[in-house]
């Protein structure tokens, strides 16, 4: 006879409720798991919707992401012709504020040549750019739809939108706006007119635009990343990372304090959720002391009042684990941060809460097993 | 003259069965044998002699009381039998295995219980979450009884006791004097040679008191079991073929049954 299942069943009502409290701080913490895959997915995704073989950036510097980067617009030319590179192209990376509607919104503007390496990944709706100026591709998060017009820069140039990717945010979760590479120069080093007036005035000419913040290179097949980005380092004015290299640097630089704050939060969690689960399932072993004793007084083994309360332990667990993945999965589309929920992650964190619940009844189970038969016995 | 009579011929002795045939005598072996069993709590100054050389002996089918005031080591002695405590020296036999030997103490004592012993409380102690069937057919699975011979067998208690209606009720849902036939039931789940009772009837009135003692009694006739019964009632005296009375953990010499009976009326 299974006792656990029958307690369960005679105060039903209050195990649920237990359950279901339990549920909503297990969702806490698959919540910050989700935004902390997220932000990680979002920092990557940028780098992996590019997805060259080669980044090309300013000497010295760790770019375009992990810091600023600027290089002249013809590297591209001299890339392309590097041994093993069968397609480059030059980009630029800028966080910029449209006005929507009257509502300032952020995103992160993206310039790129057309035809060439550096754009949008496929699109979830519209086409790409085929015009040469002041047409835009947007992501569906900036909540901008197809033929919408966009206002950007401080002379107020109409963009408009062609094109909607799908989830393209970055770590901070602005989302991603594709423009020309020749929009998105002018927009960054075009000036109000009087400051323009100014700066002529002050050097007797304009400034220099072609610049660009990095070169993205796809290789030949059964060419070595590290090979290429070994040659362009010999430019002494240029720096080349891989592909690795370059993840590698936007997970440990870029996002590495959100990363570790999240962590520390989940864990801050995760312990709060175990002297939680130790705390009810304590209090639940000190409602059934009488009966423990009986049982014991009776002759019934150490092994099925442990059953009792590590079954009742697990099933708090599994159940309050479900309600708070169900609540996640129902609500996370209307969180202003990205949720991701991966498979394993979920596995994992299922494995940690069974593990805490096994070791939170240890104090049940330990009270349970010093219990006095003849407790029973008590009037 | 006559001539002397001829002699009657006796027929030869032949040996006459008896009416009735008679069994030879066969002394019957107590199922409970304690022998000199003392039990302290405490040391120094706060040292409490609980048990002082008590020995007792109850037969199968007997059911005794053990009477005393409170403090007097009744219930101490209920657990020391029961192998609930330790005793700290004497020898106990239940049934045919001795359980204690002065300092030695069988090992697997909670298999014993749930066994060899039927235990009654003074409140019924049912499992607030198992229906009445539950309580009882629990008992014999722990014993190792399949599920559904646990649950055949559960209703049939309930129903020889008189309360095989109630089988589906939780105890929350049952009268006092139901709780504690379910208890009865629970304890002769498996069959047990001996039945430890703490105190009854407390909870009851005369009537179900009177109701409880002539089931405690069926139980002792119909299986043979000896029955020990811890009480203050004075209600259920008469009930009992052998009272045992303690002061101050000693065994003090029992009054008549009659005797304690006039008592009580006396007040």
């Amino acid at each position: 006879m299974n006792l656990a299942r029958r307690d369960i069943r005679h105060n039903l009502p209050r195990f649920l409720l237990t359950c279901l409290g339990l549920g909503l701080l297990l969702g806490i913490v698959i919540t910050m798991m989700g935004i902390y895959r997220g932000s990680l997915d979002d920092a990557l995704r940028l780098v992996r919707s590019v997805d060259p073989d080669v980044w090309v950036v300013e000497a010295g510097t760790q770019g375009p992401f992990a810091e600023a980067s600027r290089i002249p617009g013809d590297t591209r030319e001299m890339v392309a012709r590097v041994y093993g590179v069968e397609r480059a192209g030059a980009v630029t990376y800028q966080t910029m504020k449209a006005l929507l509607a009257g509502r300032p919104l952020r995103m992160f503007l993206v310039g790129y040549e057309l035809g060439r390496p550096g754009g949008p990944p496929p699109l979830a709706a519209g086409r790409g750019i085929l015009r040469s100026h002041y047409e835009m591709i947007v992501d569906q998060s900036s909540g901008i739809g197809l033929g919408q017009e966009v206002t950007l820069g401080t002379r107020d140039r109409v963009f408009t939108v062609v094109g909607v990717t799908r989830a393209q945010v970055t770590s901070a979760g602005d989302p991603l706006a594709y423009v020309t590479l020749a929009d998105a120069q002018a927009l960054q080093f075009e000036l109000a007119p009087p400051v323009e007036r100014r700066e002529v005035a002050r050097r007797g000419a304009g400034t220099e635009t072609d610049i660009v913040n990095a070169v993205v290179a796809d290789l030949a097949p059964f060419v070595r990343q590290a090979e290429v980005a070994a040659a362009m380092r010999r430019w002494k004015h240029l720096s080349a990372l891989t592909r690795p290299e370059q993840e590698q640097l936007v997970s440990q630089f870029v996002i590495e304090k959100q990363r570790k704050q999240i962590g520390m939060f989940m864990v801050l969690l995760v312990i709060v959720s175990a002297v939680i689960i130790a705390l009810i399932i304590y209090t639940l072993t000190m409602d059934k002391l009488r009966a423990i004793a009986t049982l014991k007084l009776i002759g019934a083994p150490d092994r099925t009042i442990i059953g009792l309360i590590v079954q009742q332990a697990l099933a708090m667990g599994v159940i309050g684990f479900i309600s708070g993945l169900l609540l996640v999965m129902a609500t996370h589309e209307y969180f202003p941060r990205r949720v991701v929920l991966l498979p394993g992650d979920v596995a994992v964190l299922f494995a940690i809460v069974l593990g805490v619940c096994l070791l939170a009844s240890g104090l049940g189970v330990r009270v349970a097993v010093k219990v006095d038969p003849s407790k029973a016995l008590e009037g | 003259m006559q001539s002397a009579a001829a002699p009657v011929p006796v027929p030869p002795l032949v040996p006459v069965p008896p009416l009735v045939p008679v069994p030879p005598l066969v002394p019957v072996r107590p199922l409970v044998e304690v022998r000199n069993v003392s039990k302290h709590f405490g040391q120094g100054p706060t040292r409490v002699d609980a048990l002082v050389d008590v020995s007792i002996e109850v037969l199968p089918g007997q059911v005794v009381g053990l009477l005393g005031p409170s403090g007097s080591g009744k219930s101490t002695l209920l657990h020391v039998i029961g192998c609930i405590r330790e005793p700290d020296s004497g020898w106990i036999r239940l049934g045919d295995d001795v359980v204690y030997d002065n300092g030695w103490q069988r090992r697997d004592l909670r298999r014993l219980r749930l066994e060899r012993i039927g235990f009654i409380f003074q409140t019924h102690n049912l499992l607030g979450f198992l229906t009445s069937t539950e309580n009882v057919a629990e008992v014999i699975e722990l014993a190792g009884g399949s599920a559904s011979e646990a649950h055949r067998r559960a209703v049939e208690l309930l129903e020889y006791l008189g309360i095989g209606h109630r089988k589906n009720a939780s105890p929350s849902q049952l009268s006092g004097g139901e709780a504690q036939r379910v208890a009865i039931a629970r304890a002769l789940a498996n069959r047990p040679r001996i039945v430890l009772a703490d105190e009854p009837t407390a909870a009851l009135d005369q009537q179900r008191a009177g109701v409880v003692m002539d089931l405690l009694r069926k139980v002792a006739q119909d299986h043979q079991a000896a029955v020990i019964v811890v009480t203050h009632d004075d209600k259920i005296f008469d009930r009992f073929d052998r009272i045992f009375r303690l002061r101050d953990g000693r065994l003090v010499s029992p009054p008549s049954i009659s005797g304690l009976v006039a008592m009580s009326q006396a007040g």
